[in-house]
């Protein structure tokens, strides 16, 4: 999938994943794909329901040796 | 700094009945899954990624001299938001230490009663899963019934009452939680009793809890009449402590009765339980205390903050002991049962020895509520 930036969030706690997904969200245009890696188990319910309160798009997620990656489109 | 509140902390304030108001940051569907309860916690919730532009959302709600305590998944979300409410002048945030993770993991104890020999009785709360241990002390010796994971708390509790953990015993193989019966009665060299039923798949060495061998705590001050009741799982066995507390295991709760599917199929053992709550308990003393593995509802915690109640009143107001019809309790009992628990078939491995996960992921697997009963 085409992202327009990938976060690298691998290796830190609640609530950073998100702080930062919130940080990058703010450097790519609407309609716009970021890419997030984390290790943090929370951050899969945390990361799809701060999407959805923001109106932005979780469209896929992946976990792979420990990894988290998600997929979020801009809203 | 905001100031922080330790697990034990909090425990105090619910079993002591005190007001207390949580802010819980967690995301919502965690939330409603699963929540701080119990004597008069108020708690709200407000997802901390909601809160990030600022507090406001919650600062409306709330008086800023009023004492919150903010908890979240692990604590690191909930120390962000109560410094955050601090800088907006609440003079009175804690955060709690460990979050729901280290709640979860809390056992309170709650003296229930001296033995006529001497002895007393221990209820060890798990507010955090509604999970209930007993701890039965007698004369330089104590046995553990249904004992948690978190052995340390119950080692620790024997020093210093200054007795010898002899017996490490489980009512069933548990599903919605790892005993610690197996470990403990290793590294104490007691002896572990499991029901023979329950144990066919089991990896190690037991003792068989059967009706008839009874288990003597002390110096035969103290003596556990192990009563076959199954149910919840083939094996469940009841015990009775000084012809008085009927330790019923994951069979009768106090609002609730034990759920028959999380070993097999409901179908099967629905007649089982039946069997046990509408004849053989029966046929025991109105006068004996029941003290279940577990309780569902914040408000079976009594004055003390502990769960107990006389068999003869659980005839009388628990609704699953009201049905009369064989077939509609069957339906109860096999039909709209809540989700399982976390988990509950790793849990079961576990139990069972055939898996050993890592602490970190038995910590994950028991996170969220026990579920183990049927709602009358």
């Amino acid at each position: 999938m085409d992202s327009a930036k990938l976060l690298d969030a691998k290796g830190m706690a609640c609530p950073m994943p998100v702080v930062k997904t919130k940080k990058a969200m703010k450097d790519i245009n609407t309609g716009e794909v970021l890419e997030v890696h984390a290790t943090d188990k929370g951050a899969k319910s945390d990361l799809a329901a701060w999407a959805k309160s923001g109106g932005h798009e979780l469209l896929k997620d992946t976990e792979e040796d420990d990894v988290l990656k998600f997929w979020i489109k801009k809203g | 700094m905001s100031q922080t509140m330790t697990t034990k902390e909090l425990a105090k304030k619910v079993v002591n009945h005190e007001e207390t108001l949580i802010l819980d940051v967690r995301n919502t569907d965690e939330f409603d899954d699963w929540k701080i309860e119990g004597g008069k916690v108020e708690v709200i919730n407000e997802p901390y990624f909601n809160l990030l532009d600022g507090v406001d959302p919650v600062a409306e709600k709330l008086n800023k001299d009023q004492e919150i305590i903010v908890v979240c998944a692990k604590g690191g979300s909930s120390q962000m938001i109560a410094e955050m409410m601090e800088e907006e002048g609440f003079t009175n945030v804690y955060d709690l230490e460990g979050g729901m993770k280290a709640w979860s993991e809390h056992l309170e104890p709650v003296k229930i009663a001296d033995l006529k020999d001497g002895g007393s009785l221990y209820q060890f709360v798990r507010l955090g899963k509604g999970c209930l241990s007993y701890f039965i002390e007698s004369n330089g010796e104590a046995a553990i019934v249904d004992s948690n994971r978190m052995i340390t708390n119950y080692e620790k509790f024997a020093d210093e009452e200054g007795v010898q953990i002899k017996h490490l015993i489980d009512t069933h193989l548990h599903a919605d939680h790892i005993s610690g019966g197996h470990e403990l009665a290793e590294k104490v060299d007691g002896t572990y009793h499991l029901p023979p039923k329950d144990a066919e798949e089991v990896t190690f060495d037991y003792a068989a809890l059967e009706e008839g061998n009874d288990i003597v705590v002390g110096n035969t001050t103290v003596k556990v009449q192990p009563v076959y009741s199954p149910g919840h799982t083939l094996g469940s066995t009841s015990l009775i402590i000084d012809d008085k507390y009927l330790l019923t295991g994951d069979i009768l709760f106090v609002k609730s009765i034990g759920r028959p599917d999380l070993a097999g199929k409901a179908e099967d053992w629905v007649g089982d339980l039946r069997n046990t709550l509408y004849s053989r308990y029966k046929e025991l003393s109105d006068d004996l205390i029941v003290l279940p593995a577990h309780y569902s509802f914040a408000e079976e915690l009594g004055d003390d903050g502990s769960v107990s109640a006389r068999l003869g009143d659980l005839y009388q107001y628990n609704e699953g002991l009201q049905v009369d019809d064989e077939n509609e309790f069957r339906k109860m009992v096999t039909e709209n049962l809540p989700p399982q628990p976390n988990a509950y078939e790793d849990i079961r491995k576990t139990n069972m020895g055939k898996i050993t996960p890592e602490n970190e992921k038995q910590r994950e697997m028991e996170i969220g509520p026990n579920r183990c009963a049927v709602q009358g």
